[in-house]
């Protein structure tokens, strides 16, 4: 009894060293997003709430806290409340089994890309509850267009997986990284370059940002799924967008840039040279890069048509991930080297 | 067929949108274009046309001399006048007021003025925070005027040799 109440509680503690950090990052992310786009529109970005405008994304959230939760008249209220934290909670469960080095995971669970699956998918529930609670055609619209783009996305998301894991003969995500050991040319880019390609740009529509961020479409459709939502409960929707974006650019860190294993690997001296430096390091390095390409899209890209969206998903990724799966398995039954040897 | 095999190619090496990041890549470290107001402020030309003002000689009697060809001008209405005999026998406003709220900033009161009294200056920057503050007195364009007196005497200066 007594060892229960103890392990549960340092379970919370582990759960709490996630997300905490997490939430802050988030904030930052939002300011990093507006720093970066704004450079490369060769502007300042924001530069006025406290030194350089680093206080902007706590200026931000006690708006958000701060400002009227508005409930539309005939909206479903139990849903229209609920929908926000059906958006939350997925993204936020999904980090139990990242692992962050070999042994910092909060459950090293054999079926972990299995359980991000499953969990990363359920994220679309808050969307479609959000959009049929609000009891609005835009937000039913920008649902619907939504829901069909995530489960599209889905499947192409999924042939990638399936190539990493022919790679790796493993779902559990640490065994994944340490059969990628031995060097930056031994990471699974390389050998699945185009799943890798698929995986990413399926990544960016699965968490509807630019230039997939049709469920949001300013133009035709206002907002999307949140036009209805209004202070803390839309700021629950922006923190699931963004913690799921965190999401995604740490599992293509895992999946294809060797996760925490260092990328000096192999090489003389600089192998020693770096050896002090954690895993931890390297995963957030690794990750850091895709959240940059996340702002660096936004800050290049058109917004796609709906109908071209749909193409890419079934008619382009679907089939090269299926084609490139077959060369997998000839180059693994090869023992194709150095990867497969 | 060769035309085929490169368009799908091009497609597939995601060439057009690795040249459009390096754009944005490119503007990223690029030098920064933006003016931060309150502290910077971009050049004005000496014909700028903001708040007007009431003008004085050096002696320091006001120049204006109630003839009302500014009143008379004024597209907008935006002026209005009234005059007196002062004691020492010469014609002067009692009443002078602009409303800015009417005012077209068109400038063709300072056109009018023979004797170059009324003048718009500079100043672009203002605000009022009460109803019915838009009204400028006689008295408040004549402060306005004796406060930047040195910078519309050399903004008329720089402009004259156009005229």
């Amino acid at each position: 009894m007594h060892e229960m109440i103890l392990t549960t509680l340092w379970t919370v503690v582990k759960i709490l060293c996630v997300v905490l950090p997490l939430f802050g990052a988030v904030a930052y992310l939002t300011f990093a997003e507006r720093k970066i786009i704004a450079y490369m529109q060769a502007r300042l970005g924001p530069n006025r709430v406290g030194p350089k405008g680093w206080l902007q994304p706590i200026a931000d959230v006690m708006k958000m806290f701060f400002k009227e939760v508005i409930i539309p008249t005939n909206a479903n209220r139990y849903l229209f409340l609920l929908a926000p934290i059906f958006a939350l909670a997925p993204a936020l469960a999904a980090w139990a089994v990242i692992p962050f080095s070999a042994t910092m995971v909060i459950a090293n669970i054999n079926a972990g890309v299995l359980y991000v699956l499953t969990i990363t998918s359920l994220g679309v529930y808050g969307i479609i509850i959000a959009g049929w609670a609000s009891n609005s055609k835009y937000a039913f619209l920008g649902a619907l267009r939504s829901s069909a783009q995530i489960i599209s996305y889905e499947i192409a998301m999924g042939f990638a997986l399936v190539g990493v894991l022919m790679a790796a003969g493993s779902l559990n995500l640490n065994q994944i990284i340490t059969a990628q050991q031995g060097g930056i040319i031994h990471w699974y880019w390389l050998p699945l370059f185009p799943l890798f390609i698929v995986h990413w740009i399926s990544a960016v529509a699965e968490t509807n940002r630019s230039p997939f961020d049709l469920a949001e479409g300013e133009s035709e459709i206002v907002a999307g799924f949140h036009v209805e939502y209004a202070g803390i409960s839309f700021g629950l929707f922006f923190l699931a967008e963004y913690a799921n974006m965190i999401l995604m650019a740490f599992l293509a860190a895992i999946f294809y840039l060797g996760g925490w294993l260092s990328p000096f690997q192999g090489i003389p001296v600089l192998e020693e040279f770096f050896a002090f430096v954690p895993g931890i390091v390297w995963l957030f390095i690794k990750a850091g890069f895709f959240i940059f390409l996340y702002l660096w899209f936004r800050a290049t890209f058109p917004r796609y048509r709906y109908d071209q969206l749909m193409r890419l998903g079934w008619k382009v990724f679907i089939p090269v991930t299926i084609v490139w799966l077959v060369v997998l398995a000839v180059a693994i039954k090869l023992d194709l080297g150095p990867w497969f040897a | 067929m060769l035309k085929h095999l490169k368009h799908w190619l091009k497609s597939f090496s995601l060439w057009e949108l690795l040249k459009g990041m390096s754009v944005t890549l490119r503007y990223f470290f690029a030098p920064k274009v933006t003016i931060q107001y309150p502290e910077q402020k971009t050049p004005k030309s000496p014909r700028f046309r903001g708040l007007h003002a009431l003008r004085r000689y050096e002696n320091g009697e006001e120049r204006c001399i109630a003839c009302k060809l500014c009143e008379a001008v004024c597209p907008a209405l935006a002026i209005t006048i009234d005059s007196e005999e002062r004691e020492d026998g010469t014609r002067r406003t009692t009443r002078y007021d602009i409303d800015l709220f009417k005012c077209v900033y068109c400038g063709l009161c300072e056109e009018a003025c023979p004797v170059d009294s009324i003048v718009l200056t500079r100043i672009d920057d203002f605000f009022m925070d009460k109803r019915g503050d838009q009204v400028i007195t006689k008295q408040e364009l004549l402060t306005l005027g004796d406060k930047y007196e040195t910078q519309i005497a050399s903004d008329r200066a720089e402009d004259a040799k156009y005229r």
